[in-house]
Formats: C-alpha cells, structure tokens, sequence
C-alpha cells in the first residue's frame, strides 16, 4: 500500500519512497527514509493535500506525491 | 573594490542558513536593526540580503541565504547558496563562518541540513531558534552535549521575543575567530574515492578544477542543477562518466540517492539520542485543537473566507480614504506649486508630470501597506501556510500550488502587493507564472474605466425590484474576466515557457504564534521602501516621458494667455465662486438627506440660485471653454496625438478613433489617466473623473467625421475587455522587473498582456456587433 491509502489517526512504516527525480530527492530530504514511523493526520477540506506527522513534525504533501511512497500499515496495539 | 575605513578589526563575512519557518529573517532582524540592505544576485530571483553589526569590537557583515530544507540545488536559485558558501559568489566573496539557525521544536529535521554545512569545514555556529515553543512541546534538549557531539557552539534563542540575541552575536563572532573543525564523516571512504577519480575525469575531459565538496554533491544530486552546470563544457562524456560513477557505488550498496537522506538522518538521530528527549505520547498543542477548526471541511473554508473578506473590506475601508488623501494632497501641491510658478514648459512640467507621477507613485502605498500588513501578519502568525493548505487542490487545477492563491488574491486590489507577495513561492516556475498572471486579476484602478463605460452606454434596466442591474452585472462581469482569461494563461505559461516536473507540494504546517508587532511592521516597512526607492524613480520617469510626448512640439503661449486671464477672472469672481461651492454643497446635502428637515431650503430654490449665480460667472466659464479647446487642439498637435492619429489603422478594428488611441497611449504609466485624457480630448479639462454627467454625455455625442456615432455598446466592450487584459500600468511592470530581476520580463509581461487585450478588444467589438445585430 501506499501514503494515499492511510486512514484518518493511522500509522505506518515507511518502506521506500519511489524513483529517484526531484520529488523522490525532495521527499527522502524531508525525512521520509525507509524504516521511519509516519501517520495521517488529516485531510485538507478539498481532499487534498493530506497532512502527515513525521519525525515530530507536521508536513502535507499532495496525493500524487504520497502515493509514491511504499508503506506498511502498523496495527495500533495501544487501542 | 572600494578601501573600507580600517576597524578595530577586519570586517568578517558569516553566512546564515537554515530551513524555511525557522524564524531566520526574524533573527536577522533582530542582529542587525537596520543596518541592512536588499539587493539581488545576477540572473536569478533570489534576494540578496546583507546586514551589519558590531560586537565587541567586531564588525560583522552577514549574508542572509534563502530558507532551504538541503543544499542539493535543483534550480539556478538553489544554487545561490551553494555558491556563496563556497565562496564562489563574486559579489560575497569569501565565506568566514556560517551561522546555522534551526528550529528547536523540530530538530531532527533541522539538522539534515546542518550536517550539510558541516561538510563544508567552515567554523559553524548552531542556534536552536524557538526554545519556547519546544519547552511547551516537553521537548528537552542539553545544548552543551549537543555542542560537544557536533564539534560546534550551540546557543538557544527565542528570535522573536529578541531574547539571547546578544549571546548569538557572541557566538557569531567567537566563531569567526576559531579554527575550522573537522567534518563529520558520513561517508564510507568508497565514496569519497570515487569522488577523487570523478574530479579527475572532469579535470581531464573539461579543464576544470572542481572543489571536492561539488564533486561529491555532483555524484549525490541526480538531475540536480550541478548535473547541468558542471556537465555543459562536454554534456555528453561528462554525463557518461558521472553516470558511470554512479552505477560503481550502486554495486558496492552506496544506493545514489536514497543514500544520502539515509545517511544523514541516520547521524542525526544518533546525535540526538541522549541529546533530547521527546514526551512519549506527543502532547496536544493549542496548535493542535485551533488546526482542528482551521482546517475542517467546512468551518476552516468558512473562516479562510471570511479571513479574506476581512482583509478586502478592511483595505477599501481603511486604503480608499488615504488614497483619497493622497490625490487630494496631489491636487493640492500642483496647486499651490503651479501658482507660485510663472504660466510655461517649466510650471507644466512640474504639475504635469513630476508631480503628478509622484502622486502616481505615493497613490499606491496605502494599498501597498495595507495588503501588506495583513500578509505580513498572516505570515508571521502562521496561517499562511494553512491558506495554502486549504487553496492547493483549487490551484492544481491552473498548474499552480496553494501557494500562489494569497498572491493573486491580493492582486484584486492590486497587482504590486500581489507580485511582492510571490516571494513565499519557493518553486522558480510557480512563482514566475504567478507574477506573469497576476497584472490579469482586476484591480482597483480598472474600476473607474469600467464605471464611466457602462454608466454611459448600458441601459439602466433592472430586476428583482432593483436588487439587481445591468450595470452591476457588467461591472461583477468584468471584475472576474481578468481572472477567467488568467487561467488558460497559466496554463499555457506552463506548458510552454516553465515546462518540467510538477514541484512537490512538501510544505510543513509550523505552529501558530502571535505575531510580533515589530517584524510585522519592519516587513511592511521594507517593501513599501523597496516600492518607493526602487520602483518609484522609473514611475516617475515614465510620467515625465509621456508628458513631454503630450506637451511638446506645440506652441503653448496661447494657451498660457488664456491661463493667465482666468487667474484674474478668479480672483475676480472668488466671491461668487465661493458662493457657488456653499451652494452646490448644500445641494448635495439636500439631495443625500434621505428626510428633508423642516427648515431645509428646496431644491428648485437652489437650483434657482446656482443657475443665476452661473450667469454672473459667463464670462469665466468662457474662459474654461476656450482653455479646453486650445487644450484639445494642442493634445491633438502633440507628439502623442500625432502618433494617436498615425496608430488610427491599428485601433480602427477594434472601433476606436484616434482619440481613444491616444488615452490608451497617455494611459501607459497608469490605466486611470485614460479618464482625464479623455476628459482633455473631448475639451472637457483632464480633472472630470469617471461620474462626470459631461464626460459621459461628451462620449455619447462624439462623432465619426461621416457622423455615426464613435461610442456604442460594442466599443465600450472592446475598451472595457482592453483595459481588463491590457499592462498599462508602469508602477506593475517596474515591479515585475524588480522582483524576476531581469527586464526582459516586464518587456514579456507588457508585449503578452496587449497582444492579448488587442484580441480580446477585437473579439468583443466584433461578438458584440452581431448580438446587438441579431
């Protein structure tokens, strides 16, 4: 799955981010490594951009960026 | 190079970098005051900004770098920093220290572009900006340990509360005076030993002696700007050879270029571990339960919109009175000053056209100021970023990102704001298809052409018992063309002049703060100054051009007879006139008074008085009369006039006579003077203003020398679609220059923009032509 698919609250482990142009470069920079811990805070009131919360801090990248990035849904154990 | 007074010590150069809503330029401010000056570097946008201070005796000059998340330039802008900090920007010179500002909540992140700077082996100095808000975050950090790991001084600061600025000053100055440290090595020594053998293939193939750290950012930034600069002696070998360094590290795992975001985060944490600690649970911020509302599917489009109406009221409800003010104040020093000077060229020239172009200049800035000071505070608070969050999927759809909707919004009241205001556009194409597109949206100073038009031509019909007219259709029609014809500009802009990759909306949300009065105003301060200064000289320039091609080569001493003999009849007559003025205030109060008092006077009875009092003022009104016609005759003679006629074939199929040419013509500097011009041109006087009863009935009496009519419903379209799409604003096009740096885009913008309103024009005329037919 990728960014795009998260829900609402949901956190996820990067996989890879995709390609290797300057979005790609762009998004790595930003801090999305592959391993690190992000989470979909919300949605713009459009639809897009989405927000996000990575490494402590809140970044919004529009769909068809996220949906370059390559992630794994965790299971929220702390329910 | 000019010889500097020699100080107590040699002025040093310290370069200040960090990310962008790090508080930089606030911190800036904070070092310096005032002693700072804006400029640009050669062939790019990007700003060069400089400032002073002296600490302990030791004069500092520092070179504020644009807010960057890396240093792996990707545009020709991107690469301004790099060069400066390499000191390979001439016009900086050589780099002593660097000056590292990071955001204290957020410090993670932060360092990914300091461990870039460390790379550079300058004397680093770290400040964690924004300690306050990382204390209510829980966020502890042990700057000493920090310092001690990173090899630098690290200073906590709260910019915008100007606390511990002193202590950044002396650490500015104390790394001046230390010796370079040795770079954290992130590398493995593969790398750096494919960098030596690429530094010298380039060496070999293209003679040039590049610094190592380019070469190794060279193998890092794939498609970079680096890859296209270094690479151009010989594209294609150098391209191979880089390529082919790139394909040996991928076999030994040095992934090109995931590798380095890897590596450096990786450095980062590890710095940080032991250094801070982060509340487990990450605490709700005010920031958190405000974005809540702000950012909500409906209540955050409600407030965004209101927030925007607030602004566009506050400007006609606070702008309008002091514009009013300054063309009173205008109307009153040409004056004063034309009576104190003799009747001639000189007095003419004065009134006409310097004083009239400052006036042209100043005429802006309460609109200037204002917008700014809402965009400033907007900036500053933190919701800027928000509005661009909320705009980015509605600005997608014209090929531009959230970012440029502030700008062009602003640009409905006026263009110059509006184009100031793309500076927060950090992508080069995005920001120059906004600045390209911004003179389109309708400002302020179009409404009066499109008020005299469709008062004079269109029917008076209305519907809904008078809620809603043809003449408020036609004006709402026309405040939102510009805006329509604008987005297949952009479009068009962005397919073909600023192709490439769509730039990555990667924007971070900062938090909100209250913003500071002092850095609002000092942001306010500067544009309206960079405006005056910068834009202004070339204003006036132009007004005086146009008015020597209006004065000259006519003989004007008749004219100056008959100005003389209507000073005296006003002198003469300044009983009556004063009289006159009581009366016609009166009636204007008699008129708006929605109840008549009991005492009032009737309307007929002042009607009565003003007829007889005109009477006694004949021969003075004979005077006007005969002023006006050598006024018309000397325009029609001018320079300008006689181009006017000359253009005649050119404007024809648009509908218009000569006449309409030369308002067009006389309007470049500023759209409004149309009005006057036309005012002279139908022997009116040039200060009617767009309501006046005889300017409108002159426009509908005017003639073709066959006798039809010049003015019709379709040629009142195809001026008002003209002045809609048309640049003839000088004030505009100077700042286009200023701020894309370069004239040839002002040139672009005015050629594009009347080409367009040519056609535009035409087409009305011609569209109209058949409805009113049919």
């Amino acid at each position: 799955m990728t960014l795009d698919d998260l829900k609402i609250g949901q956190r996820a482990l990067i996989v890879e981010v995709g390609g290797d142009d300057g979005i790609a470069i762009r998004l790595m920079e930003m801090g999305l490594t592959d391993g690190e811990e992000i989470t979909l805070i919300g949605f713009a009131p459009l639809g897009d951009p989405i927000e996000f919360l990575i490494r402590g801090y809140r970044l919004s990248l529009r769909k068809a960026e996220a949906r370059r990035v390559e992630v794994t849904a965790l299971v929220d154990s702390k329910l | 190079m000019i010889e500097k007074v020699p100080s107590k010590n040699l002025e040093r150069t310290v370069a200040v970098i960090g990310n962008p809503n790090t508080g930089k330029s606030t911190l800036f401010t904070a070092l310096t005051g005032v002693h700072s000056r804006i400029g640009n570097y050669p062939g790019v946008t990007v700003e060069k900004k400089v400032g002073w201070f002296e600490f302990e005796g030791q004069s500092i000059r520092l070179v504020d770098l644009p807010g960057t998340y890396s240093l792996s330039p990707r545009t020709i802008d991107e690469m301004v920093s790099v060069d400066v900090l390499l000191g390979r920007q001439a016009e900086v010179g050589q780099i002593d220290a660097v000056v590292c500002i990071a955001d204290a909540s957020n410090l993670e992140r932060n360092l990914y572009v300091v461990s870039q700077v460390l790379d550079l082996g300058l004397p680093t100095v770290l400040i964690l900006n924004m300690w306050d808000v990382a204390q209510d975050r829980g966020i502890q950090i042990d700057p000493v340990e920090l310092g001690n790991r990173l090899g630098i001084k690290v200073i906590p600061c709260e910019a915008h509360r100007r606390r511990q600025i002193d202590k950044v000053r002396s650490g500015i100055v104390q790394a001046c005076n230390s010796l370079k440290p040795t770079p954290p090595d992130l590398f493995p020594e593969v790398f750096h030993e494919e960098g030596r053998r690429l530094q010298a293939e380039f060496l070999q193939i293209s003679n040039q002696i590049l610094p190592t750290y380019l070469v190794e950012r060279l193998i890092l930034d794939v498609g970079g700007q680096l890859e296209t600069e270094l690479t151009k002696p010989d594209p294609e070998q150098l391209i191979s050879r880089l390529k082919e360094s790139r394909e040996r590290l991928k076999l030994v795992q040095f992934r090109v270029p995931n590798i380095e975001a890897k590596l450096r985060y990786g450095w980062s944490r590890k710095i940080l571990t032991g250094v801070m600690t982060v509340p487990e649970k990450r605490p709700s911020t005010a920031t958190d339960s405000l974005d809540r509302w702000l950012t909500h599917k409906f209540w955050g489009l409600l407030v965004f919109c209101l927030a925007m109406f607030i602004v566009f009221q506050s400007i006609s409800w606070a702008a309008q009175p002091l514009m009013k003010f300054c063309e009173l104040g205008q109307k009153h020093v040409g004056e004063m000053i034309g009576s104190l000077l003799p009747f001639g060229p000189f007095r003419s020239l004065m009134v006409d056209g310097v004083i009239a172009g400052v006036g042209g200049i100043l005429v802006f800035l309460p609109q200037i100021c204002f917008l700014f000071l809402f965009i400033a505070l907007l900036e500053d608070c933190g919701y800027m970023a928000r509005a661009a969050f909320l705009m980015d999927k509605l600005m997608t759809k014209v090929g531009l990102s959230g970012k440029s909707f502030v700008p062009l919004m602003s640009s409905f009241a006026c263009a110059i704001p509006g184009i100031m205001a793309t500076r927060t556009i950090e992508n080069r194409r995005d920001r120059m298809v906004t600045i390209l597109i911004a003179p389109l949206m309708s400002c302020s100073a179009r409404a009066p052409v499109y008020w005299l038009m469709v008062a004079a031509f269109f029917p008076r019909i209305s519907w809904v018992g008078g809620w809603i007219t043809l003449h408020g259709i036609m004006l709402f029609v026309m405040t939102f063309f510009g805006a329509v014809v604008a987005v297949p500009i952009a479009w068009l802009f962005k397919k073909t002049l600023f192709k490439g990759e769509t730039p990555p909306f990667v924007m971070e949300l900062p938090s909100y703060k209250i913003p500071s009065p002092r850095i609002v105003l000092h942001r306010v301060f500067d544009r309206a100054t960079a405006f005056v200064m910068r834009a202004g000289t070339l204003i006036l320039a132009t007004s005086i051009l146009i008015w020597c091609a209006s004065y000259f080569p006519s003989d004007h001493t008749e004219e100056q007879k008959v100005l003389v003999e209507i000073r005296q009849a006003e002198t003469t007559f300044a009983s009556e006139l004063d009289l006159k003025e009581q009366l016609n205030q009166l009636r204007e109060n008699t008129v708006n008074r929605k109840e008549p008092l009991l005492d009032a006077v009737p309307l007929p009875e002042i009607d009565e008085k003003i007829r007889k009092l005109d009477e006694r003022l004949k021969p003075l009104h004979d005077l006007f009369d005969t002023r006006n016609k050598i006024s018309e005759q000397l325009l029609a003679n001018s320079f300008l006039g006689r181009f006017g006629k000359v253009i005649e074939p050119v404007v024809k199929p648009l509908g218009w006579d000569w006449r309409i040419g030369v308002g067009v013509l006389a309007s470049f500097p500023a759209r409004e003077v149309i009005i006057s011009t036309l005012g002279t041109i139908y022997s009116l006087g040039g200060d009617v203003d767009e309501n006046s009863q005889g300017l409108q009935s002159a426009l509908q009496s005017a003639n073709w020398p066959d006798g039809r009519p010049v003015y019709s419903i379709p040629v009142a379209m195809s001026i008002m679609v003209f002045f809609a799409l048309c640049a003839q604003c000088a004030s505009t096009l100077m700042v286009i220059r200023r701020e894309t740096n370069h004239w040839g885009w002002a040139g672009f913008t005015f050629v594009y923009m009347t080409i367009l309103a040519y056609i535009g024009a035409w087409i009305a005329y011609v569209v109209t032509g058949w409805l009113m037919a049919a």
